[in-house]
């Protein structure tokens, strides 16, 4: 720990090393509001308010744009004017985290311990490792905390647990390891009671916001497989019998929007476990008002009808199940065990819909 | 609202045996799946394990096992094509995470 703490330190004179910035940032940076001087050098000090900079940053990347390039520097930060003895709590730096972070500590005087996590949110970064025991040490000992602080305590969300051994982290630290809460918005009150979380603050909620913040970057996704669906569509009209029209088109549009948004909004409504189940369900039952609304249960289109019932249903149950992964309650053991079944039914379904879909196009 | 997935899939195993009583699981669970009952950790409902492992990862007696991963079809329809194993790299544009 020592010689860590030494190595770190680039000269041995005081003057030189008060100057260093401990992380670094650029002068687009708004959110920096100044420097904090510390013994291992200058820490960034972060606003706590959120300028409409960072709430259009917010919105892009929630519709899937430049998301996986919205980060900032992992390091040491400040808010208000934290000392020896403030809090440290450590967060990920994916922007759009810090933000929801920072939002919350109006008023108090702490620090923030980003790690990098390429980018990439607390839960998924702690998934994949990157929010992990490695890098917190290494982070620890880059930042020179342990000179900077004159506690051996560090705060981490709770839901970075699962990418960080806390008594690791002692063992090679010294700094002991307190889960705070799953959500930002209860970290003034984890703070105010002596680092006490309760019940409700500990337990991962779903909430239909917190669902429907998640499906624009879905719809994003299928709309990019949809380009080639409408290619394959248009080529079809040039040989076709019976061109595809705009009913064809919101009879799809709809499956669509059923599988990556109406699922996941109404996912504790629907009957039934499996995510492909509950979008197959709504799929049915949209493809079943859709086509009884275009009057393709008639004799001569009866084709089409069983096409569309085989291969926009599937469809809804594809995009349904690939919500699992923005869930918050999906075990990797219940995903294989869902996909066995559907994939399989999923792909059968759609080929012979598709065949027939396209039979009834062509030879109307 | 409480949601439920699949039931009797999960690979939670906690050992009565080597648990220390310290809590850590039922600190770190996100869908408290853990509760303390005498210096004990004991597992109330199974079937809320999402597998995140936080809790084996933070267990100082190695007490618990579970097979963690994340539960993302994005992710495990990749490396069924790859053969390889599930990378939560969620740059697959699929919307997991």
């Amino acid at each position: 720990m020592k010689m860590s703490d030494e190595m770190s330190c680039c000269c041995s004179a005081s003057s030189c090393c008060s100057a260093k910035l401990i992380t670094p940032y650029s002068n687009n940076d708004v959110w920096v509001t100044g420097e904090v001087r510390t013994p291992k050098g200058n820490v960034p000090v972060v606003s706590t308010g959120l300028r409409l900079q960072d709430i259009l940053g917010a919105w892009k990347v929630r519709w899937g744009i430049g998301r996986m390039n919205y980060k900032i520097s992992p390091g040491l930060y400040a808010v208000g004017k934290p000392g020896p003895t403030s809090p440290v709590l450590v967060s990920a730096n994916y922007k759009l985290t810090f933000d929801v972070l920072r939002k919350e500590l109006s008023g108090l005087d702490c620090w923030i311990l980003i790690l990098d996590t390429k980018g990439i949110n607390v839960w998924c970064a702690a998934g994949k490792g990157t929010f992990g025991t490695d890098e917190l040490v290494a982070r620890i000992s880059k930042t020179g905390l342990s000179e900077i602080v004159s506690h051996r305590k560090l705060v981490l969300p709770q839901l970075g647990a699962s990418g960080i051994s806390a008594h690791e982290v002692t063992r090679q630290t010294g700094f002991s390891v307190v889960y705070g809460p799953v959500r930002a918005k209860d970290i003034k009150g984890f703070l105010a009671s002596g680092l006490k979380a309760t019940e409700e603050m500990r337990t991962v909620r779903f909430s239909m916001w917190d669902r429907l913040v998640l499906t624009p970057v879905e719809l994003v996704a299928a709309a990019r497989f949809s380009l080639m669906v409408f290619g394959v569509m248009f080529l079809t009209n040039l040989f076709a019998a019976r061109p595809f029209g705009l009913a064809d088109f919101i009879a799809y549009a709809g499956a669509v929007v059923t599988g990556t948004t109406i699922a996941p909004l109404l996912l504790p409504l629907v009957p039934g476990r499996a995510f492909a189940w509950k979008g197959w369900l709504l799929g049915l039952l949209w493809t079943l008002a859709v086509v009884a609304y275009n009057g393709w249960f008639a004799a001569g289109s009866s084709l089409l009808a069983i096409g569309y019932l085989l291969v926009l249903p599937s469809l809804s149950a594809y995009l349904a199940m690939n919500f699992t992964g923005s869930s918050t309650y999906t075990s990797l053991s219940g995903v294989i065990k869902e996909m066995r079944t559907a994939v399989p039914l999923i792909a059968l379904s759609s080929i012979a819909g598709t065949v027939l879909v396209l039979i009834s196009s062509l030879r109307a | 609202m409480k949601y439920g997935y699949l039931r009797n899939v999960v690979t939670l195993h906690l050992s009565a045996e080597r648990c220390i009583g310290c809590g850590r699981c039922a600190e770190v669970c996100p869908h408290r799946v853990f509760s303390m009952n005498e210096e004990k950790a004991q597992v109330d409902d199974r079937d809320r394990c999402m597998e995140c492992g936080a809790c084996a990862k933070n267990c100082p007696a190695n007490a618990i096992t579970v097979k963690a991963g994340v539960g993302c079809a994005a992710a495990v329809m990749k490396s069924w094509f790859t053969r390889s194993k599930p990378d939560y790299d969620c740059s697959c544009a699929e919307g997991c995470c």
